[in-house]
C-alpha cells in the first residue's frame, strides 16, 4: 500500500489513478497512523509553499514525514511543490522553511521568457539510477514558476532545460523528487512513477 | 527545450460532446471521456474541457466528466465554462482538472484571479479571453459572455493585468478569425504573447496544418488550439506533430 498524503494542496485523485491503472494499491490519507505504516509515501502537492507547510503542521505530518524518511528511509517521493517542500527553504510569498530533508532552496525563475515553465520538456539523465533504469530520456510535463536550487549537485538525477539547467528528478537513498507530474506526462512519466511503486513494494517484502 | 503544445477543445453540454464528433470511430461519440482518451493516445500535449451547460445539473454532470477524465488520461487538461468562485474552481481542481479556466467571471471581478492563483497556484488559472479588432479604436477589444458582450478592455491590456493578477496562463481568442479555417490570427497573438511574460494558448482560425506551422513561427505563442478541425479528422493530431516535427517547430 503507497500512502498519498492529503493536506489540502492538489491533485491527489490522478496520482492515485496513475498508480491503480498500473496495478499498484494506493490510499488518499492524512492519518500519520496510515502512512507511517504504508509500503512508501507520495507527497503531491501543487500551489503556495508556505501554505503547504502551513497545512502539514496543521495535521502533524512534519514530524512524521521527517522520521520515516530519515530514521526509517522508506520510499518516499515528492512530486511538483510536493518536491520543493522537501528542501530547507523558499522565497514564494515571503521566506518559508521546508522539510530540510535535502539541503537547498526554492528561488523563482527570472528572465525575460515565458513564467511558469508550462508544458513538455525533455529530461536529461545526470548519470545511470535505479530510479531511471530502463526509463527514456523523454518528455515530461512541467507546470512551475519555482525551481529548487540544491546545494548538493549529487542530488541531481535529471535535469530539464529551460533557459537554464532544471532540476527534474531529485534523489538521496530512497527519498525522491520530481519537479514535473509523471501522473500527467504519458509514458515516460508512468514509467517513472511504476520504478518508484516498484521499489516500494520490493522493500517492504524485505523488511 | 520546452516544446510547442497542441490542444485539442471539447465542447461539453450536460455531460457530452455537442460538436464535430460524428466521424471519430468511437464506441460513443459522445462521450467526452472516450474522445479524450482517443487525443491523449494520439500524442494530444493538453486537453480543454469547455463547459457549455445552461443548467445547475449540467455543470454538476461535468464534475464527474472531470472525475472520469482523470481517471483515465495521462496528459493534463483544463477545465473551463461558467467557473466564477473559488469554490468552483475548488470543486472542478479536487475531482482531478489541472487547470480551470476563467473568462467573463475574471472580466467582472478581477479579484477573482489573485484569490485563485493565491489558493491554488497561478499555474491552475487560465484566463480565456475573445478579442475582436475594432476599427474606430484601433486596437482589439474584449468581449465577455461567450463573444456577445462588448466591453471597453482591451485584449493587450487585459492580458498584461491578468498576468499581473496571477494568471499562469492566457487562451486568446480571436473572434475575426473563429471558425474561418483562414489561419491563426497572427498580429494579435504575436502583440499578447509578446507583451505578457506568461504563456500565451493562440485559439481560433486553424484550419490546415500550414497554420500551425505558422503561428509557432511568426509568434511567440507557446500552445495553439483547435476544436473542429480535429473532431472531425480534418487535421490528425499524430500526422500534425510529424508535419511541425519536419519544418523544425520543437514538439513532444
Amino acid at each position: 500500500m503507497i500512502a498519498i498524503i492529503d493536506y489540502g494542496m492538489g491533485n491527489l485523485y490522478s496520482v492515485s489513478q496513475a498508480l491503480s491503472r498500473m496495478g499498484f494499491q494506493s490510499c488518499i490519507t492524512d492519518d500519520p497512523a496510515v502512512i507511517r505504516d504504508a509500503d512508501g509515501v507520495i507527497l503531491p502537492g501543487v500551489g503556495a509553499f508556505g501554505d503547504a507547510m502551513m497545512e502539514l503542521n496543521k495535521r502533524n505530518l512534519v514530524e512524521v514525514i521527517r522520521e520515516i524518511v530519515l530514521t526509517e528511509n522508506k520510499p518516499f517521493l515528492g512530486i511538483c511543490l510536493g518536491m520543493q517542500l522537501l528542501f530547507t527553504s523558499s522565497d514564494e510569498y515571503g521566506y518559508h522553511q521546508g522539510l530540510h530533508l535535502l539541503p537547498g532552496h526554492v528561488k523563482k525563475f527570472e528572465g525575460d521568457y515565458h513564467i511558469p515553465h508550462i508544458g513538455w520538456n525533455a529530461l536529461r539523465f545526470m548519470g545511470p539510477h535505479p530510479l531511471l533504469k530502463e526509463v527514456e530520456e523523454g518528455y515530461v510535463y512541467f507546470v512551475h514558476s519555482f525551481f529548487v536550487v540544491p546545494d548538493n549537485s549529487e542530488d541531481v538525477l535529471a535535469v530539464t532545460d529551460y533557459y537554464q539547467d532544471v532540476p527534474a528528478v531529485v534523489g538521496r537513498n530512497r527519498l525522491f523528487g520530481m519537479q514535473f507530474h509523471p501522473e500527467k506526462s504519458g509514458d515516460v512519466g508512468q514509467q517513472l512513477l511504476k520504478r518508484f511503486a516498484s521499489l516500494c513494494i520490493r522493500e517492504a517484502s524485505t523488511r | 527545450m520546452i516544446t510547442k503544445r497542441i490542444i485539442p477543445c471539447l465542447d461539453v453540454k450536460d455531460g457530452r460532446v455537442v460538436k464535430g464528433v460524428s466521424f471519430v470511430n468511437l464506441r460513443d461519440a459522445g462521450d467526452p471521456v472516450e474522445l479524450a482518451s482517443l487525443y491523449d493516445r494520439a500524442g494530444a500535449d493538453e486537453l480543454i474541457f469547455l463547459d457549455i451547460s445552461a443548467s445547475h445539473e449540467g455543470r454538476k454532470t461535468m464534475v464527474d466528466v472531470v472525475r472520469s477524465a482523470a481517471g483515465t488520461l495521462r496528459i493534463p487538461f483544463t477545465v473551463g465554462g461558467g467557473i466564477g468562485s473559488v469554490e468552483d474552481m475548488r470543486e472542478i481542481l479536487r475531482a482531478g482538472a489541472d487547470k480551470v479556466s476563467i473568462n467573463t467571471a475574471a472580466i467582472h471581478n478581477p479579484d477573482l484571479i489573485e484569490a485563485g492563483a493565491r489558493r491554488f497556484g497561478s499555474q491552475c488559472i487560465v484566463v480565456a479571453m475573445d478579442a475582436r479588432w475594432d476599427e474606430e479604436e484601433e486596437d482589439w477589444v474584449v468581449y465577455s459572455h461567450g463573444g456577445r458582450k462588448r466591453t471597453d478592455r482591451r485584449a493587450v491590456d487585459w492580458a498584461m493585468e491578468a498576468a499581473r493578477r496571477g494568471a499562469g496562463e492566457i487562451l486568446l481568442t480571436s473572434m475575426d478569425q473563429d471558425g474561418q479555417k483562414s489561419g491563426f490570427d497572427l498580429p494579435l497573438n504575436r502583440a499578447v504573447a509578446s507583451e505578457v511574460c506568461i504563456p500565451v494558448i493562440a485559439s481560433g482560425g486553424a484550419g490546415t496544418e500550414e497554420d500551425f506551422i505558422e503561428v509557432f513561427r511568426e509568434t511567440p505563442v507557446d500552445a495553439a488550439l483547435a476544436a473542429s478541425i480535429f473532431h472531425y479528422r480534418e487535421i490528425a493530431v499524430e500526422n500534425l506533430k510529424i508535419r511541425l516535427k519536419e519544418k523544425g517547430v520543437h514538439v513532444r
